[in-house]
């Protein structure tokens, strides 16, 4: 099943490199977002936690704009049905999930480095704490943003509802990551986290068995 | 000696409150060519979906029999080969690449003697490395035919088989059905007379009304 | 029949007495309310507000109950029935915001503030306002009803998460919160008998109207739908 599922990855990603349209729209839109957040600050000076705010509203944002093209593409092009036809439910959810993993991690490691380089006010104090909560709220993002790119595909509405759909669902896992990132910034230990850290992990626990139990429902008509 | 049988149990399917057939019952257990046939928006498409396992039925079920033995729907697609207008493969991607992202998935070996012999059977050869976006679609129906049977498929359903083929293309078609039809089951959904000429025995939709 | 006059004097009852019985310092007669330091005249909103927040958790729960049954039976009923009940839980969460709105502003001196209760109910605004929309998209029944059923599947098992995260980032309110100190749960301690029955009887009564209300919307949609097919058919 792995390597099945690891197939399906590859051949997305090697249909990505050709086509690059998910790859174009993140770029583009991290530096859109980005550069708004510049211009609206303008010379303020704004205080670190609010950095960490706006670190978050840019992720967010830059994710609902590619990561849906994950089963969007398919169901456009309407090659559903010819994987339909060679691959379980399950194999199916696991490739396109490893696919917004990466793609997800690609994404806000670019954004991190950036938004670093770019706001001196961004300073992390306990680097340990932030690179835990990142990578466990990556992983969050990426299975919430798949389950919900596999509803809209089959809506059929596209673009328009994909952030509508997904922002209630990530909210909690935003907020405990906003609260997680503004610990990292002030230098709070790890064990005072841990409430957050908790909820951030068994968040992504949670929603990664949900979408397995639920998915067979979304992809067999 | 594989043995496989199909076997449909008072199957009922409707879209919301429509209703498409009603109380069909068939069983194919042994090799052969079946068909079904219904004027347009008699449910054939639907029909071969719930065989092929696609789309579920609101009531009754198909059953799949492996020398006896039930098959387990996760499984379904490695015994079953598909060829239908509606079906799209990967536009950006080659024939040969198409067919190797396609034994990958499904977890199945990549054969590359039978690939060749179908590559050729249906005239591609020269071609299997162009991408699927400068095909014809006649050409890309054939390209449907290949991913149909290069995994040794027990059952093969085909949906309106010869639709965008030329007399050749449909030749081709023809001879390899007969050749299926030796050791597997194919089921063909058609209206076409020649395509039913084929058929061992034949479904009727409309008599599944109510 | 008779219920419904039942219902009909229930509600009137809760209604005239909820708005026009007397708060005073010590109440002697048998309808006059206490009075709650700090609430003062305010505290009359709690006959009205308690039971829209109360109709919107119980309509909201069986609106995704029935999703649930939908996923399991494939019926068409239960998507209509879950439906239903999600319209009635958008009206009662939105009265439910404006007369807990309008509360805030005389006890807390401001419309909106990000307590968790308000946190809560603005995140139910948004998960059926999208459940909503994502209906709306969709033309197929049935694609509509699995999918809509799927999603409020997602949108239910998130709800733990803000239950854990929220009192960490704010501050409640609310009586009843984590941190709360100085009002205490009001229900228990500072009702006297009549307003306590009063408060009662209005529960009772809204959720009396919101299983009779559930019926009849769930009703008039099968019949619009036949309504439909009838008028397409000729």
């Amino acid at each position: 099943m792995n390597s099945k599922s690891y197939s399906l990855f590859l051949k997305d990603l090697k249909s990505e490199l050709r086509t690059r349209y998910a790859i174009n729209a993140l770029a583009m839109f991290i530096i859109v977002a980005i550069s708004v957040i510049m211009f609206s600050v303008g010379q303020e000076k704004i205080s670190p936690g609010l950095t960490g705010g706006l670190f978050w509203v840019v992720i967010f944002f830059t994710a609902m704009s590619g990561l849906s093209r994950a089963f969007v593409s398919e169901e456009e092009r309407g090659t559903t049905l010819a994987l339909q036809l060679v691959a379980s439910p399950t194999t199916v959810f696991s490739g396109k999930l490893i696919f917004n993993i990466i793609l997800v991690f690609a994404m806000n490691t670019v954004i991190a480095v950036l938004y670093s380089a770019l706001f001196n006010e961004f300073i992390i104090r306990n680097f340990l704490l932030f690179l835990t909560s990142f990578v466990f709220g990556n992983i969050g993002l990426a299975i919430s943003s798949t389950i919900i790119a596999a509803i809209i595909a089959k809506a059929g509405a596209k673009g328009t509802l994909y952030p509508v759909l997904s922002f209630p669902i990530l909210l909690p896992l935003i907020l405990a990551s906003v609260q997680l990132t503004l610990f990292a910034i002030d230098g709070i230990s790890f064990e005072s986290a841990k409430f957050e850290l908790a909820i951030v992990v068994s968040y992504d626990v949670i929603m990664l068995t949900a979408s397995y139990m639920l998915f067979d429902f979304i992809w067999k008509e | 000696m594989i043995n496989y049988s199909l076997e449909a149990q008072q199957l009922n399917k409707s879209f919301g409150r429509r209703l498409i057939f009603n109380d069909l019952n068939f069983k194919f257990d042994k090799p052969g060519v079946f068909g079904i046939s219904g004027p347009n928006g008699s449910g054939k498409s639907t029909l071969v979906k719930i065989i092929a396992g696609i789309i579920s039925a609101s009531k009754g079920k198909v059953i799949h029999l492996l020398n006896g033995k039930a098959l387990a729907e996760e499984n379904l697609h490695n015994h079953i080969g598909f060829v239908s207008p509606y079906l799209v493969l990967y536009e950006e991607f080659s024939t040969l690449e198409n067919l190797k992202i396609f034994a990958d998935v499904r977890g199945t070996e990549f054969n590359k003697d039978r690939v060749d012999y179908l590559l050729n059977k249906f005239l591609l050869f020269k071609r299997k490395d162009d991408l699927l976006k400068t095909y014809s679609s006649g050409m890309k129906q054939r390209v449907k035919f290949i991913f149909a049977l290069m995994h040794f498929p027990q059952l093969l359903v085909l949906d309106e088989p010869t639709s965008n083929l030329d007399e050749e293309g449909k030749s081709s078609v023809y001879e390899i059905v007969k050749e299926e039809a030796k050791t597997n089951i194919v089921i063909i959904a058609s209206n076409e007379r020649n395509d039913l000429e084929l058929c061992n025995e034949i479904v009727l939709l409309e008599k599944y009304k109510n | 029949m008779i219920w419904k006059i039942f219902l009909f004097l229930l509600l009137a009852f809760v209604s005239v007495a909820g708005i026009s019985f007397p708060i005073v310092e010590n109440p002697t007669k048998w309808y006059e309310f206490p009075l709650i330091p700090g609430l003062e005249e305010n505290a009359k909103i709690i006959f009205f507000h308690v039971p829209t927040a109360w109709l919107t958790v119980i309509a909201f729960l069986m609106s995704t109950l029935y999703s649930f049954k939908y996923l399991r039976k494939k019926n068409l009923d239960d998507d209509l029935k879950s439906y239903a009940s999600a319209q009635l839980g958008m009206i009662f969460c939105i009265l439910a915001t404006i007369t807990g709105s309008v509360w805030a502003k005389f006890a807390w001196g401001s419309f909106w503030n990000w307590d968790p209760r308000e946190t809560s109910i603005f995140a139910l605004l948004l998960i059926y306002g999208a459940w909503f929309a994502l209906r709306s998209s969709i033309e197929s029944e049935e694609k509509r009803a699995t999918l809509s059923a799927v999603y409020s599947m997602i949108a239910f098992v998130t709800v733990p998460f803000f239950i854990f995260i929220m009192p960490r980032i704010m501050t409640g309110l609310h009586p009843g919160s984590a941190d709360d100190s100085n009002a205490g749960p009001v229900v228990n301690f500072k009702m006297n008998g009549n307003m306590l029955l009063i408060f009662f009887l209005s529960l009772i009564g809204f959720t009396i109207l919101y299983f009779w209300m559930w019926r009849i919307g769930y009703k008039s949609i099968l019949l619009k739908d036949k309504l439909d097919k009838k008028l397409i058919r000729g």
